[in-house]
């Protein structure tokens, strides 16, 4: 039996839970709504007037093309991040399942890069592809490929999502050894005497019952592609060439910021919001049914 | 339909550990030997080795006309029971049992058939079959696993532990079940567990390991009635054989277990250990309560368990410090304390070397 434990009125609780409410209502919900308020306001580039109209702001990003250009973008960019980094990552965690000697090490390399910062893993990139400078760059013009992602929208985008996906490796990478981990040795060994090769084993197996750990990691690589990839773009291609990797969250960034339509950029981080809502939701809601196998 | 014939078999592992420090051992067509020893013995090591799960670093293993020392686990002809069953979660019961036949690459009509088979020999129903494994029960989980095997049709079958996830009832039935399927099929069979009525009751003949070494190797009734060491006299049996410092006299005549009585030796004696410090062990169901006797050693009670069956009376002789248990059928009136006649049947000594732990005579 569960005892339930009573504690007389105390204030102690909520001196306990105080800096976290604060932290939320400070960081997470007073933006947030400055975000709702403003996405319903029309102000001038000066802040000199502010005029309330309804939803004037949502109705002209809905039938702006640029808008739906950079929807596009960025849907084909979380997709390609998200697969990317999670076929790497599948077959480093496969592969690292199967090694024996210095494992440990092996996996604590792998992690590393989880922990570089976007930014920084974006520069890092940009050396390596910088079209005058860079040593990828200048091993392909070596294979006769000028490369050129400032001018090229093909290449950055490229670019952008080799960075991206490079990024998020480590962490679908933990997630995946920790999926294999747990499955039971025995089943591996049961289809090795039903006869299954290694190849075999993998796609009627251990891919199956990875399923859960795989749609996990692709809502939550999702969200890192729409939303955590600012730094890799700002730093990589500031959206560019001609919009080419002008991804939703960035237009956010150089609409409102650079120029400054506040109201229009605020209208899109609601739509942002609500679709980081609805992948919340379907992350609930469905990673638990997925589970049933 | 195989053989399988195990030649100065050894196991040492990277870090230089021996868990099998050579077995030999022919198991002959159709015969079900049981591997029997305490956890940590090497038997699921010794199973998985002949499975091809583990690599064998010394020895030679043959089944049936093949040395298969470096063939995979699926070339060597064998299925395998896992404790855990080892079911495919994410498959039906039909797809578990199809999994193998598949990849052998046989033609639907033929799969269908054999599992339509495999299932009716353990009785699952065709409902059963499209069901997965989570929504069975313990017992019938493992029979899909025991399925799983038979529509291979292998020539051995390998048992590791599978018993030990059931309940005490499930087990015994199941047990049954195993060994009247063996006995139909007529499969060669190796099977390992550490429950020795288990052992006792399913195997043809049964392998005693401990620590990496093969203690015995005879039928059940050879290990029960002439134990080849104290390990195994004091494995085989329930409850265990009770084991008490002695000393033969000089002629071999008499055995007398320290400050009691001189018993005499069953048959012949043992002349050729007179003197000798040994450890005596007698069965419990080989101690006799009789009032009155002549020979009768004083028994002090300490504690009765009551079966029903059986009443099993735990004690010491007179001052002795070794603890005794006898078993005493049917229902008796005895509380803690009370001194008990007990006859010693001489016919039912076991005599070891208390250095080599070997059995003497």
């Amino acid at each position: 039996m569960l005892k339930n434990v009573h504690f007389g009125p105390s204030v102690l609780p909520f001196l306990l839970v105080l800096p976290q409410i604060i932290v939320t209502l400070v960081f997470f919900i007073w933006p947030a709504s400055q975000a709702l308020y403003q996405s319903v306001l029309l102000e001038d580039a000066f802040g000199l007037k502010t005029e309330f109209v309804w939803f004037r702001n949502f109705e002209e990003l809905l039938s702006d093309p640029l808008y739906w250009d950079s929807f596009k973008i960025t849907i084909v960019f979380s997709f390609l991040v998200a697969f990317l980094s999670m076929s790497f990552a599948l077959a480093l965690a496969i592969f690292s399942d199967r090694v024996i000697k210095g494992s440990g090490a092996y996996r604590t390399l792998l992690i590393w890069p989880y922990a570089v910062a976007p930014v920084t893993a974006g520069a890092l990139w940009v050396f390596m592809f910088n079209p005058t400078l860079g040593i990828v760059s200048y091993a392909l013009s070596a294979l006769g490929y000028e490369w050129n992602h400032q001018l090229n929208g093909g290449e950055a985008m490229a670019l952008v999502v080799m960075a991206s996906a490079w990024k998020q490796v480590a962490y679908n990478f933990l997630f995946f050894l920790a999926g294999l981990q747990s499955i039971s040795k025995s089943l591996i060994e049961a289809a090795a005497i039903d006869g299954a090769g290694p190849m075999r084993r993998t796609i009627d197996i251990i891919l199956p019952l990875l399923s859960p750990t795989t749609f996990f990691l692709l809502v939550i690589n999702i969200v890192y592609a729409f939303f955590e990839t600012f730094g890799v773009i700002h730093v990589v291609t500031a959206g560019g060439p001609a919009g080419a990797t002008n991804i939703l969250v960035y237009k956010v960034f150089s609409d409102g910021f650079v120029g400054l339509d506040l109201g229009g950029s605020a209208a899109q981080s609601v739509i942002l919001m609500i679709i980081v809502i609805s992948l919340t939701v379907v992350q609930f809601k469905y990673v638990e049914k997925r589970v049933a196998y | 339909m195989a053989r399988v014939v195990l030649e100065g078999i050894r196991k040492t592992y990277p870090n230089c550990f021996k868990a099998i420090h050579g077995v030999d051992v022919e198991v002959e067509d159709g015969e079900f030997l049981v591997l029997v020893g305490p956890s940590g013995c090497g038997k699921s090591t010794l199973l998985r080795m002949i499975a091809g799960l583990e690599s064998i670093t010394e020895g030679q293993l043959t089944i049936g006309d093949h040395v298969v020392n470096n063939l995979e686990p699926s070339e060597r002809n064998i299925a395998m029971v896992f404790q855990n069953y080892a079911l495919y979660p994410h498959m039906s019961v039909y797809k578990n049992m199809a999994y193998g036949l598949k990849i052998m690459g046989l033609p639907k009509a033929e799969i269908e058939a054999r599992v339509k088979k495999a299932a009716a020999i353990l009785e699952l129903t065709d409902e059963q079959l499209t069901r997965k494994p989570r929504q069975l029960s313990g017992g019938q989980r493992q029979r899909v696993a025991m399925g799983r095997a038979i529509v291979r049709e292998p020539s051995v079958f390998l048992f590791d532990e599978p018993l030990s996830n059931l309940d005490a009832k499930l087990r015994v039935q199941m047990r049954l079940e195993i060994k009247t399927l063996q006995a139909n099929l007529g499969i060669t069979s190796v099977y390992v567990t550490h429950d020795q009525v288990e052992a006792m009751t399913l195997g043809h003949r049964l392998m005693v390991l401990n620590a990496g070494n093969v203690e015995q190797l005879g039928t059940p009734i050879e290990l029960y009635q002439r134990p080849a060491s104290l390990f195994v006299a004091g494995f085989i049996g329930s409850p265990a054989m009770n084991f008490a410092e002695a000393r033969i006299d000089a002629e071999g005549k008499t055995i007398t277990i320290s400050g009691q009585e001189a018993l005499p030796l069953g048959s012949g004696g043992m002349a050729e250990h007179g003197g000798k410090d040994v450890i005596l062990g007698i069965r419990p169901e080989h101690l006799e309560l009789v009032a009155g006797a002549p020979d009768a050693v004083p028994m002090t009670v300490t504690m009765v368990e009551q079966l029903g069956a059986d009443t099993l009376v735990h004690g010491h002789f007179g001052e002795s410090r070794s603890d005794l248990t006898v078993r005493l059928d049917g229902i008796r009136n005895i509380k803690g304390g009370e001194v008990l006649p007990i006859r010693v049947t001489p016919d039912h000594l076991h005599v070891f070397d208390p250095k080599t732990e070997r059995r003497l005579s």
